[in-house]
């Protein structure tokens, strides 16, 4: 059974958000996802600085079993990202929501929250895949 | 409702994610395919292989029907127990599958694959008809793949000190029946394996392949799944049936000569005449190891170019390999190929290196840097 905490926001393309404030929030894959790559050999992140909007593609990842593509679920820049993960692709499997995250938005437009899922809802669209 | 093997509640025990397998549940990891890779290479670790079809070929013209039914010849078997890796052709020299045989004391047993099981069967049966035999599918019996460097030492000491006297003599592909007598009803130890490694693959009855588990778990044997099995054999460079061989693929494309047996001219196996054409013909192309060094991993089915070549070569097993730290594959490519050649990733084409196709064999390396 995957973890899916209920403080964290979904996009239906298996991204979790954590906003942490002022604007800011975090971005990585959830439990149920890297459950279902398996081992995590790759990982590419966008640059700091990058501009993204909702939905653009903002990196991927690739397990020895499958590659795809990240979302970023929110627009705006990009401020940091996860260098780690570049040389330790396996935390992404060990802590989805802790230090497997991958990179974090400051948001152009944080109206653009409501349109993620909740937990449940979540949950409930990974039941019908 | 899919098959399960004896072993399902132990696989449920230790935490495993299943896949289904040619319509059977099976172990895809345990958590991380990624360790337990690693644990066959440096230590030793166990793989349910239950679900594999094992076929009892017996009667007084079984030799005769096996060397007819076989591009290899059974009677280079010299001994009980010993096995011998053969492709089954058909007409055309295209594999119907490939395969363990086995010498018992009356007979043969046939380890073949699992989606192709009840292919395999009709086939065997319709190839039957002129001979003096029976064929038994012996679904009463489980099977258990130990491999590495410590799986010899650890199956030892978990089956008692007398029969890891028997299992340490044992050279690569041979076997021993305990108790020998009857045989066909014994545990069956054969040095043999699909992962570059050492170890064993024991044949035992069902109802008793659960507590021979959890005694090599005790032992020091930790299990492995389906993920694991796949990037081990593909390290060593050995072929998975349905991706480097199939019905239109001759052994002779598969890098499986040596397993055609063409000494004896008087012994006309199916597809012998159809192996020779093709091989008077010469050769079209030829199936290799791929390199990948930049990030990324190869795929099936990806096509791989060559320079001052028309048509591309096709990747037939692309994955990760756990050891080397980057990407291989097995392909097969023109004959005309080098060592360079460039492969259409998921976004762009990366330049890869062809080398001869193993890659991995006792934990370490075995190609030119």
């Amino acid at each position: 059974m995957s973890d899916t905490p209920k403080e964290l926001k979904y996009a239906l393309t298996h991204e979790w958000l954590l906003d942490e404030g002022d604007g800011v929030v975090s971005v990585g894959i959830t439990d149920f996802a890297q459950e279902s790559l398996g081992d995590v050999v790759y990982v590419e992140l966008p640059e700091v600085g990058d501009k993204l909007s909702a939905a653009d593609e903002a990196g991927a990842v690739e397990s020895v079993k499958a590659a795809s593509d990240i979302f970023a679920p929110v627009s705006g820049e990009v401020i940091a990202i996860n260098e780690d993960l570049e040389d330790s692709p396996e935390t992404i499997n060990d802590s989805p929501y802790g230090d497997g995250w991958f990179f974090k938005l400051k948001m152009s437009d944080s109206s653009e929250l409501k349109h993620l899922l909740s937990a449940d809802e979540y949950i409930e669209s990974t039941e019908e895949e | 409702m899919n098959s399960s093997t004896s072993l399902y509640t132990a696989h449920k025990k230790m935490g495993a994610k299943f896949i289904d397998f040619a319509g059977w549940d099976m172990p895809l990891h345990y958590g991380s395919q990624l360790k337990e890779h690693h644990c066959v290479r440096r230590d030793s670790a166990m793989f349910d292989v239950s679900h594999m079809t094992v076929v009892d070929v017996d009667g007084r013209e079984a030799r005769a029907y096996l060397r007819y039914l076989l591009a290899n010849d059974v009677a280079k078997i010299a001994q009980l127990g010993q096995g011998l890796y053969s492709a089954m052709l058909n007409d055309g020299g295209g594999v119907v599958d490939d395969l363990i045989a086995y010498a018992l004391p009356s007979g043969f047993r046939l380890v073949l694959n699992c989606a192709t099981g009840v292919k395999d069967l009709a086939w065997m049966r319709a190839c039957a008809a002129d001979f003096r035999v029976t064929l038994q599918q012996r679904d009463d019996l489980a099977m258990i793949a130990v491999q590495g460097p410590q799986a010899i030492a650890r199956v030892s000491s978990a089956v008692g000190h007398e029969i890891g006297e028997k299992i340490r003599a044992l050279k690569p592909f041979a076997g021993v029946f305990v108790p020998a007598s009857p045989a066909e009803d014994g545990w069956q130890y054969a040095r043999t394996g699909y992962t570059g490694e050492d170890g064993l693959e024991i044949i035992l009855p069902s109802s008793q392949v659960e507590g021979l588990w959890w005694q090599l778990h005790a032992a020091g044997v930790s299990p492995a799944g389906l993920a694991a099995r796949d990037t081990l054999r593909l390290e060593a460079g050995l072929n998975l049936y349905g991706h480097e061989m199939d019905e239109s693929i001759s052994p002779l494309r598969a890098n499986m000569a040596w397993t055609i047996a063409l000494q004896d001219s008087t012994r006309n196996f199916i597809g012998r005449s159809a192996l020779l054409t093709e091989r008077a013909a010469g050769p079209q192309d030829k199936l290799l190891g791929v390199l990948l060094t930049a990030r990324g991993v190869l795929r099936d089915g990806q096509a791989i170019y060559i320079e001052g070549c028309e048509q591309p070569g096709v990747i037939t097993s692309g994955s990760f390999s756990p050891t080397l730290g980057y990407s291989i594959a097995l392909a097969r490519v023109p004959v005309q190929a080098g060592e360079r050649a460039e492969v259409a990733m998921r976004k762009k084409r990366e330049i890869v290196r062809l080398i001869a196709p193993a890659f991995v064999r006792r934990g370490q390396p075995i190609f030119k840097a």
